[in-house]
Order: C-alpha cells, then structure tokens, then sequence
C-alpha cells in the first residue's frame, strides 16, 4: 500500500467515526429532549415504583452521563432492553428484524437498476419517439406517486380485485413482489431519468462518432461504450439510493406489515423506546457509512479521473 | 412546444387547486368537519362529487380544506428551508475558509442520512400538528438549498463584475446583496419547484403514519391514512385524495422540469 492509500484511509475512518458520533448524538439528545417518558401511561405509576423503574434502567443519571454509558456499552458491544417488548434484547429484536429490512432493500434495488437503467437507455436510444415519451412518463409519474398510495393502488388491484397476491405478510416469495415494486419506484424513476440524460450526453460525444465510423453495430456502441460513460453519475445517486431503500423501508413495512427495522424505528420513536430507538440507528448508521463507502470505491473503480484527487 | 404546453397546464392546475382551497367555503356548501351519519360511507354522486367518508363528512370538501395544510406546509417550510439555506450558502460560498468548511461537513452528515427519518425524529421534538411539521420539514430541507446557493456562488463570485465592485470598495455584504443575490433568482426558483413538492410528500407520508395533523383538521396524508384502512371496502376514500396529490406532485415536477431546462441549472 501506498503512503497516499494509507492516508486516504485513515481521513476515511475519521471522517466515517465523526459523523457516526453526530448521528447518534443528535438521535440521542432529540429524542431526550421530547415530551413524554417511555412509562408515561394513562394512569401515573406510583411515585416510589416510578423512580424505580427509573433508577433501574439510569434514567435518574444526567443525559451526558446516560449516553457516554450507551457510547461505552456499544464499544464492549452491549445494547440493553427494549422497553416497549419488556425485557426482550435490542440486540435480538435487531437480528430478528434486519434480514427482512435487508433483503428487501436489496431486491429494490436489483429491481430498479435492472429495469431503470435499460430504460434510460432505450429512452436515450428513441430520444423524442413514443417510447422515449412513455419511459418518461413512467419516470415523472413514479417521482410524483407516494409510496404509500402506490402500495394502495396495487392492494386494490392485485388483492382486492384480482386476487392474485397476498395484501401483506411476509410469508411465501409471492408476497415480496409487491412490496419490493413499491420501494423500488422512487429509486427507479430517479435511475431512468439520470441514465437518459447522461447517455443522450454520450451519444453525442466524438468517440461515439467514431465507432460509427468504424461500422460498429449499434447495440456494441449502445452497451459497450455510451452505456459505461453514460453510468457514472447514475453511481453518484446509487448511495443515497441504497441509503433510501434500507432506511425508507417503514413505510412499505408498515403497510405490508413486514417485520422490519424500518417499523420498529416509527413505533420506538413514537413510544420513546430509547434503547431500541439507538439500537435501530446504531445499525441505520453503520449501513450507510458503509455503503456510501462501498460507492466511492465503485467510483474511484469507474471512474480513472476520480483517482487523482483521492 | 409539448413542454410549454404541460408547463401552462400545471401552473394552471396549481393556480386552480390554491384558489379553490382558499376560497373552499365559497367551492362548496359543505364544511369539513360536519358529520351526518345517515350519509356515511356513500359513494360519489351528485351530491357529494367524491362520496363521504365513515362519519359522513364530504369527501371532496375535506380535501379542499385538506389542500389548505398540505399546500401551506410544503410552500412555508421550503420557504423557511430557503432563508436559512440562502444566508448559509451565500455566506459560505462568499468567504470560503472555515466557514464554507463546517457548511459544507453538515450537509455531508445530512446527505448520508435520510431526511424522513431526521423528520420522525424532529416531530416527536417539536410535537404533532401544523408547526411541529413545518419546523421538521424545513430544518430538514435547508441543506438542499444551501448546497445549490453555495455552488452558484463560488461561480458568481468569480466573475468580473463582482471582482469590479470589490475594486470600487464595495463591502461583501453589498456585494452579496446587490451583485450575487440577483443572480441567483433563476437557480432557487428551480429549487423551489424541486423542494415544494418533496417536502408536500414528506407531509403526507408523516400525516399517513400518524404523525401529522390531528384531527379534525386534515391534510391530504391524514385523509389517505383514513383512506387506506377502508380502502378494500370503500376505494373512494383512498382514490380521491390520492389522486388530487398525485396531480399536484406531478404539476410540481413538470413545472420544475421547464424551470430547469429554462434557467439552465443541472
């Protein structure tokens, strides 16, 4: 390894540590700050059981001293119980939950780069032909659509009327389409719309001339050469997009009820579950740094000029 | 020629939509929280356009008021996300150093984690209801602006005329204010076609999981919550709102599309 890699690596990781810390002071302290306590119920505990409890899970403490225990606990890989499931580890609701949250992300995404992309392309390819006006209607429609209304739309037509697939519940493969089509349109829109304009961008370049000029077919220009200039910036949108799709998901999990990460982060939220809100960021955060990390090396990867400034 | 063409429909259609929710008493004869129970759930007819809902309030009126919170709410909180991200973005793109450093280490942190997730969290701070929203939305969509002003201010800064006013004396707030602000008209109105209608999404989708408006006041977010639960029997009740804000989103988003390729911002 070079000095320059080493370095490149270390501002990395301090710049990766710096926003984690942010994050979960932020989640923290905002979260504390809110109205309510976790064991406000409609009817007051008594005061003795009241400072019990709180005394039991360090409630009494100063906040300051409450999220350096947290900090000091996650280091030696400690993450506590929830308080909504009494008793139940963050830890264990976080195994339970994250596969689905993941798998589902994943499948979005396969989904939507595997559709997006292509039809950016056939778009580019048709500029200002019916087909290129159809893909771009889908694309505006899909920015303009709600995940939750799409959801309902679907429900209605291929449960209700139909009756084809399964409304919600994560049960059989058939029951993942329509979620992962509901997640998947967003993200799917932005990959059309982003590929279309950077490969009408390429087709007018000189080396496209050129390998016409040599009597190359045209999907061997269209694939092999627009088409990998043309996805580099389409790159750049991939990690705020993937960011989207693992953290996005409470909404699709919520309405397909899907037992994911992304429905216990609303509900913990809601019920100032503290240790499972911090627990659910902690995992949140982890998967973002990494995957914009993931991002930049399939950059650096693309793209030869981005080395330079590495 | 078809882009100016679906450029004048969706201001017409967002024209409309404002003026009717403004004036809904004047658009309709019901209020919006009047309920008659031997009208419940019915659907449309010429009676009420868009069927009634399980209380037997209309449905077409509840969205015209509704329109009032979800149209007010994306355009104040873009507005605030405006001020706050003009000033930062200006000032960090004028004087650069430490300035533009720390601006641009927070919209780092802000482009890595999701916006609706901070929003949760903020609602919960700020509280349920119309300010709790508005200050999550802005607080969350300032960054945006703020990038978009600091990237067309490191170019204006550069130019000719501003390095003249700098000759002749001028001090930096004059010269943000009389020769970078007016250059910036084009890029933030295009911003603002692109924010508006993110921040009515967000809305309705913190609305739809319950963390909006309450009731009896209603937002097109909360009627589509109402909606979805009745949805398998009674599909007006989804449909109808649904489809006011899809119209709306998409006029955004057409209307946003002429803005870009007019003034040239990518």
């Amino acid at each position: 390894m070079s000095k320059e890699l080493v370095l490149f690596f270390l501002k990395r990781i301090t710049g990766v540590s710096t926003t984690l810390f942010v994050l979960f002071f932020i989640t923290f302290f905002t979260l504390r700050l809110a109205p309510g306590g976790p064991f406000d119920t409609e009817r007051a505990f008594p005061a003795e059981v009241r400072a019990n409890i709180e005394k039991k899970y360090e409630l009494d403490r100063p906040m300051w001293v409450q999220f350096s225990h947290w900090m000091r606990d996650v280091v030696h890989g400690e993450l506590k119980d929830s308080f909504q499931y009494f008793g139940k580890p963050v830890k264990e609701i976080i195994v339970e939950s994250l596969p689905s949250s993941i798998l589902l992300g994943v499948l979005a995404l396969f989904f939507a780069t595997g559709v997006g992309i292509p039809l950016g392309c056939l778009a580019a390819w048709k500029k200002n032909q019916w087909v290129d006006r159809f893909v771009q209607l889908i694309a505006v429609s899909g920015l303009s659509l709600p995940s939750y209304l799409l959801a309902s739309l679907l429900i209605l037509l291929f449960c209700t009327y139909l009756g084809w697939l399964p409304p919600a519940l994560w049960e059989e493969p058939k029951s993942l389409i329509l979620p992962i089509v509901t997640l998947s349109v967003r993200p799917l829109a932005i990959l059309i719309r982003m590929t279309r304009t950077s490969m009408i961008e390429s087709l007018h370049s000189d080396y496209i001339r050129t390998a016409y000029s040599k009597g190359l077919s045209d999907s061997k220009i269209l694939f092999k050469h627009a088409l990998k200039n043309s996805l580099i910036p389409s790159l750049t949108v991939l990690g705020p997009i993937t960011a989207n799709l693992i953290t996005g998901s409470f909404l699709v999990e919520i309405i397909f009820q899907i037992p994911g990460l992304g429905k216990h982060f609303v509900t913990a939220v809601i019920n100032r579950d503290y240790p499972l809100v911090m627990g659910v960021t902690l995992v949140y955060g982890t998967l973002l740094v990494f995957c914009n990390l993931c991002v930049d090396l399939l950059y650096h990867w693309a793209d030869p000029k981005m080395r330079i400034d590495a | 020629m078809k882009g100016k063409k679906l450029f004048s429909i969706s201001i017409g259609f967002l024209l409309l939509i404002s003026l009717f929710s403004t004036f809904a008493p004047l658009v309709t004869k019901y209020s919006f929280e009047e309920q008659n129970i031997s009208e419940r759930l019915e659907s449309p007819s010429f009676h009420h356009w868009m069927g009634t809902d399980n209380l037997g309030r209309d449905l077409f009126s509840r969205i015209l008021y509704g329109a009032r919170f979800s149209l007010l709410s994306g355009v104040l909180a873009t507005l605030i996300a405006l001020l706050i991200g003009t000033i930062t973005g200006t000032v960090a793109g004028y004087w650069g150093g430490w300035v533009d450093h720390v601006l641009m280490r927070i919209i780092d942190f802000f482009m890595i984690f999701p916006t609706l997730l901070m929003a949760i969290l903020l609602m919960v701070l700020f509280g349920r209801g119309f300010t709790g929203i508005l200050f999550a939305l802005a607080l969350t969509s300032w960054i945006t602006q703020a990038r978009l002003v600091r990237a067309q201010t490191l170019q204006i800064r550069e130019m000719e005329y501003v390095e003249a006013a700098k000759a002749l004396g001028l001090g930096p707030i004059k010269i943000i204010y009389k020769h970078i602000l007016p250059n910036l008209w084009g890029p933030i109105l295009v911003s603002l076609s692109i924010q508006i209608p993110t921040n009515i999404m967000s809305e309705s989708m913190l609305s739809f999981i319950g963390l909006g408006l309450q009731p009896p006041y209603s937002s097109w977010g909360t009627l589509a919550n109402e909606g979805f639960r009745a949805m398998k029997s009674f599909p007006h009740l989804i449909i109808f709102p649904g489809l006011v804000l899809f119209l709306t989103l998409l006029a955004f988003n057409y209307l946003g599309d002429e803005l870009r390729d007019r003034y040239e911002v990518r």
